[in-house]
């Protein structure tokens, strides 16, 4: 049960096929699976539906799968800030479907643990809730949503023991356990790969159960919007 | 004379309580957080935090540290950080007391549209769906009229809604209005502002 691979390109061998669906995690910028966006980048593969809130900016993130044309399709819940995603929407190259961003955090969820549908008031009487099941509970409307059940989960985490078992770090967490949970093989890449033992048991975010193969690297971490205030005085 | 952005604000934060948990939406909403004064408010970010803090000093930024609009942010002593499962799941499941929020327009009974224009660019509605559909009281802040003038308060929404009879308060540059029964409440008027200004510049029925 070795789930430790050197790179981003070892860990993901095997695992990509044209037409695939990748569930991805991160928020904005934070908290994302870079390199092993790179290497799907370096793969070549194409077609691929991903399941990710957001899609990075242009060239950075998810929009590095943008450039090389690699993405057919878009589930996520937001996606300003990106010209060339707006340029291939508008072009018919790309395919978004909006998902309320709470909607896909469950989405992904309920497809981790074994729930393909769910009813809740999120959308109700919006274009969201348009040709999906309506159902009433306790005199209050309802639309089903499905889960997603991805090929494959790209997560990003701060440290994980050899076993897989993670911790994140302040708002890098979001959608990475959710998208870890959704996929059929989920592939983590950390900051540091600590020994087993060296986590508390008690203060685990994700367990290793959720995590197939592993990595180490160095991230860039880019800031999206960086604001600040001024010290008193100064 | 009417209320500016700040003075806007500032009414916003009149309606929260000690205790209460809360969300603020990008724009005016941000500016709440200046004017709740005393009061125990615990902001979340749907992003996956409860107790925000302000911006960080400049050094300080910190990029695994953000708030739902991106934008660096800092912790407190009472922060706590989850996954969007979870935090969605405090939102869906009505535990946070209060959002408040921006809107392109609002409805007499209480319609919400803030995420979309049809022909414009489309940048999705994040997490302004689950929000008004979850949290226990939705507090509008926007201005009155849009750029031309044309009232923002209305019989109908003409905009694809975000959530449909949602809205329970509207805080506008003019006044303050309640979403009742068979329309809107005049709660309080702006600074310098008569009943028929505001009725004026309000397309929705008041009662």
């Amino acid at each position: 049960m070795k789930k430790i691979y050197p790179d981003a390109a070892s860990a993901l061998d095997g695992l990509l096929h044209d037409g695939m669906q990748i569930a991805a995690g991160g928020f904005g910028l934070c908290g994302i699976p870079e390199l092993l966006i790179d290497a799907i980048v370096e793969s070549g593969v194409k077609d691929l539906t991903i399941a990710s809130n957001n899609c990075g900016v242009d060239g950075f993130g998810l929009g590095k799968l943008l450039d090389t044309h690699q993405i057919s399709k878009m589930m996520s819940s937001y996606v300003g800030e990106n010209d060339e995603f707006m340029r291939q929407y508008l072009s018919g190259e790309l395919e978004i479907e909006f998902n309320p961003q709470g909607t896909l955090a469950e989405r992904m969820r309920a497809g981790g643990a074994g729930i393909p549908g769910f009813y809740t008031k999120t959308g109700v009487g919006t274009v969201i809730a348009e040709g999906k099941e309506h159902k009433d509970f306790d005199g209050e409307t309802y639309i089903m949503e499905e889960g997603i059940f991805a090929d494959l989960s790209i997560v990003k985490a701060w440290k994980a023991d050899e076993t897989g078992n993670a911790v994140f770090r302040k708002t890098a967490r979001n959608f990475n356990p959710p998208a870890a949970m959704c996929g059929k093989v989920c592939v983590m890449e950390v900051e540091e790969i600590v020994p087993k033992g060296s986590l508390d048991p008690d203060l685990i975010h994700l367990p290793g159960i959720y995590v197939h193969r592993l990595i180490q690297g160095e991230h860039e971490k880019r800031i999206e919007q960086r604001t600040v205030r001024q010290k008193e005085g100064a | 004379m009417a209320w500016d952005r700040n003075q806007m604000a500032a009414r916003a934060a009149q309606e929260l309580e000690d205790g209460m948990y809360v969300n603020l939406g990008i724009g005016i909403p941000t500016l709440v957080a200046n004017y709740v004064g005393d009061k125990d408010i615990t902001l979340q970010s749907e992003n996956g935090m409860l107790g925000m803090g302000p911006f960080p000093f400049e050094g300080e930024e910190d990029p695994d540290l953000i708030n739902a609009g991106k934008q660096t942010i800092t912790e407190l002593s009472r922060t706590s950080y989850f996954d969007s499962a979870t935090s969605f799941g405090m939102i869906r499941g009505g535990k946070i007391a209060a959002a408040i929020l921006g809107a392109m327009e609002v409805a007499e009974n209480g319609d919400l549209a803030n995420w979309m224009i049809p022909g414009k660019l489309v940048k999705g509605m994040g997490g302004a769906m689950d929000l008004v559909a979850g949290v226990g009281r939705v507090i509008v802040v926007m201005d009155h009229t849009n750029k031309h003038g044309a009232s923002k308060v209305l019989k109908e929404c003409t905009l694809p809604l975000t959530g449909k009879g949602v809205v329970d308060l509207i805080i506008t540059n003019l006044g303050v209005l309640e979403v009742v029964e068979d329309g809107l409440k005049i709660v309080e008027l702006a600074d310098g502002v008569s009943e028929e200004e505001l009725r004026g510049a309000t397309e929705a029925a008041i009662v």
